[in-house]
């Protein structure tokens, strides 16, 4: 059989535009990779010196100032540039490889990746001089310098960048190819993509008109009421936007390296779809103990609340029934006698059975969280931090350090230094979570409140208590910055790894039955994203409207 | 669209848990009225001094006529105002807070107090304190270097003092 020339023309164009398609992934990749785990490095060490500063055992540590430095910019570094980051990161990563096709414009794509950084690296400055210890959360009427607001809108702005890539990227994919399925790691890519444009406007709001101006002195006051509420809105959905890459390597990489299939293909869509439409107008969970909305409409943020526990339902339904059929293709027997058969020795399948076994945990704290009443329990307790730190750093960054392992060699082309050393650093971020915030939630029921530097309460009764379990916590702190560091050197090795990796190919996790349509309900995000504009106007119509007519005074803005 | 009969069984569980606990919570707000405070009230945080009901001579603990009792307090960096409260174990309580600065938050051990102090609002919790001795009263909200210190004292005493 011969071809004529202008096939073979045609042919090795396709090929070429690919590879093309693929460095250029691998590369906005990798430089994105990058930036989240040294974010990662610098954080954990800031973590393990809050945990043994607060502890009061060592006092020639106990400096507020310096602890309030470093919680702003452990919550910084972790909750907004680790994974804005790997959500960059591996976003890039998929497209290039599910559609094999680029960015729609590879120098708009590095802009957005250089303002994000450049941001970063201002908001870094100021929290670094100790002139932004106002926390992650900055909750105004405290004031930072006006550079770190600057900053951290450029990190977000520079996201948007990538959110544009990701649904152009989507959109031309589809004209491409009318009535396919788009895959499923782009699917859960894309609406994350479009879930953080709609979370991100929240604070972004505040930040424009509030914080940015009030900071530089053109404005003179804020209503902090106002602001708390914008914040929420950002607030609760921005956990699903650092939780959603977990999800798709548990949907898209999980089953495939435990050598078995995803158990549906259409059910990770649903998951998907509701994890969006139940992550933003939900937030008021956050503001159930504040004075400036009134209990009907944090009942109704409630119902929300609760509903976006499905999604993770049927997650772990998926995830676990996966691994179970590969586990019973290895031979793997029992009701839960499976679970000893699933490949130990893989660290995406120790990383996915782990992280399903921190949620359990974390979903059970969570629904105490979202409770109307019994949140009155927890609120501002350290059972606040005890539980995201159990089901993001846990659940969440336990699902990034996998994917790290897997992406590494195929972009580098070098294999992993040490598999063995992999596992084993994953079952100590594992132990360490554990032993950190299992305690962590307990102090928080005996009422130790977050975000103190120390406890000088004269009350032996109430203060006595917490000791025991501080100290449990500073050695899950340790255990943790140990599993970072093992995590670091495995990847800086692989770099200079002379042996090559055999296997560059990268390939995601077939369903068993595979999809050859599915409704366009789960294969687009218009009617989604219409459903939002209406469940918002619902949920933050009202209660953002009032402040222009309940006669509201500001408050004027002040240091730290 | 391919839907296996385990995954529909588990949908009816997950659908189950989830209409259980929405239920749970809405029984118990409207059957029995229990609510997180939310008394959207506003006040001008500058001018507190000036306030009917928050000037300096009207904070502390007052009692109406039905025995139960108004408690009326500001919080403002790094404390509570009056800093020490007695009050009766067993007596519903009436908290009203107002900040001067910035975000506040308080939180009393071995009770169910738990507030956000919002400046340019006014907080209300209701309570009843059911252990007898001194409990701090913490803040919980971040408001500056010297969060730390913020807190006041809660004396519950025996009813008949
Ligand atoms: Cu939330
Ligand atoms: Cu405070």
């Amino acid at each position: 059989m011969s071809i004529t020339a202008e096939e073979a023309g045609r042919l090795s164009r396709t090929q070429s535009t690919t590879a093309s398609a693929i460095s250029l992934g691998n590369r906005l990749g990798m430089s994105n990779l990058w930036v989240a785990f040294m974010a990662l490095l610098l954080g954990l060490p800031m973590g393990l010196y809050q945990v043994a500063e607060r502890s009061g055992y060592f006092p020639w540590l106990e400096s507020s100032h310096v602890y309030f430095a470093s919680t702003s910019t452990h919550g910084v570094l972790m909750a907004y540039v680790l994974t804005t980051f790997f959500m960059m990161g591996y976003g890039y990563h998929s497209m290039a490889h599910s559609l094999k096709i680029k960015t729609w414009s590879p120098l708009f794509s590095w802009v957005g990746f250089y303002l994000a950084v450049f941001g970063t690296a201002l908001a870094a400055l100021m929290l670094l001089t100790g002139k932004a210890s106002v926390m992650y959360t900055f909750y105004p009427p405290e004031m930072a310098n006006p550079l770190f607001y600057i900053g951290a809108v450029l990190l977000v702005v520079g996201s948007w960048f990538w959110c544009i890539d990701m649904i152009a990227g989507m959109t031309q994919w589809k004209k491409q190819n009318p009535g396919k399925p788009v895959p499923l790691v782009m699917f859960g890519t894309t609406i994350n993509a479009l879930l953080w444009l709609w979370t991100s406007a929240g604070v972004a709001i505040e930040a424009l008109f509030q914080l940015v101006p009030v900071s530089l002195g053109l404005k003179e006051t804020l209503d902090p009421g106002m602001a708390r509420t914008l914040f929420s809105w950002t607030l609760h959905a921005i956990v699903y936007v650092w939780l959603i890459p977990a999800y798709i390597a548990m949907y898209t990489l999980v089953p495939k390296l435990a050598g078995g299939k995803l158990f549906s293909d259409e059910f990770a869509r649903i998951a998907f779809v509701m994890l969006f439409i139940f992550s933003v107008p939900i937030g008021f969970h956050h503001l159930y103990m504040d004075p400036q909305q009134a209990a009907g409409w944090k009942l109704l943020h409630m119902l929300g609340t609760f509903m976006v526990a499905v999604p993770t339902f049927l997650t772990g339904f998926t995830v676990l029934a996966s691994l179970e059929i590969a586990s019973r293709l290895r031979g793997g027997k029992g009701v839960f006698g499976w679970m000893m058969s699933v490949d130990w020795k893989e660290p995406m399948v120790v990383a996915g059975m782990l992280a399903m076994f921190m949620l359990t945990f974390g979903g059970f704290g969570g629904l105490i969280n979202a409770s109307y009443s019994l949140n009155a329990m927890i609120h501002n307790t350290q059972w606040v931090t005890g539980h995201f730190h159990l089901i993001f750093g846990g659940t969440t960054v336990i699902m990034y350090l996998a994917v790290a392992y897997w992406v590494w060699p195929k972009i580098t082309g070098r294999q992993l230094f040490s598999k063995a050393m992999a596992v084993w650093q994953l079952w100590l971020w594992f132990i360490g979570m554990l032993v950190l915030t299992l305690p962590w939630h307990y102090i928080g029921l005996l009422w130790y409140p977050r975000r103190v530097s120390s406890t000088p309460y004269e009350h032996v009764g109430v203060v006595a208590q917490w000791g025991i379990y501080e100290l449990m916590m500073v050695v899950g702190g340790a255990i943790l910055v140990v599993s970072g560091l093992l995590f670091i050197y495995n990847l800086i090795r692989t770099h200079f790894n002379k042996t090559a990796e055999r296997d560059l190919t990268v390939s995601y996790a077939e369903a068993i039955h595979p999809p050859l349509k599915v409704p366009n309900i789960l294969n687009s995000l218009t009617f989604w994203n219409w459903a939002m504009v209406a469940y918002m106007l619902i949920s933050y119509g009202y209660p953002l409207l009032q402040f222009f007519f309940i006669g509201t005074h500001g408050a004027i803005p002040y240091g730290i | 669209m391919h839907v296996d009969p385990l995954e529909k069984r588990w949908l009816y569980v997950v659908g189950g848990i989830v209409a259980f606990t929405i239920a749970v919570q809405v029984y118990y707000a409207a059957a029995k009225n229990i609510h997180p405070p939310s008394n959207v009230q506003t006040i001008d945080s500058a001018k507190l001094h000036l306030s009917k009901e928050f000037a300096e001579d009207k904070l502390g603990v007052h009692k109406n006529a039905d025995g139960s009792l108004d408690v009326t307090m500001v919080a403002a960096r790094y404390g509570f105002y009056p800093q020490e409260i007695v009050v009766p174990i067993d007596t519903p309580v009436r908290l009203r807070i107002a900040s001067l600065d910035v975000l506040h938050g308080l939180l009393v051990p071995y009770s169910n107090l738990n507030l956000m102090v919002v400046p340019g609002y006014i907080s209300e919790g209701n309570t009843t304190f059911t252990k007898l001795g001194e409990f701090p009263m913490i803040c919980n909200e971040y408001c500056g270097i010297g969060h730390d210190y913020m807190y006041a004292r809660v004396r519950v005493v025996p009813k008949n003092n």
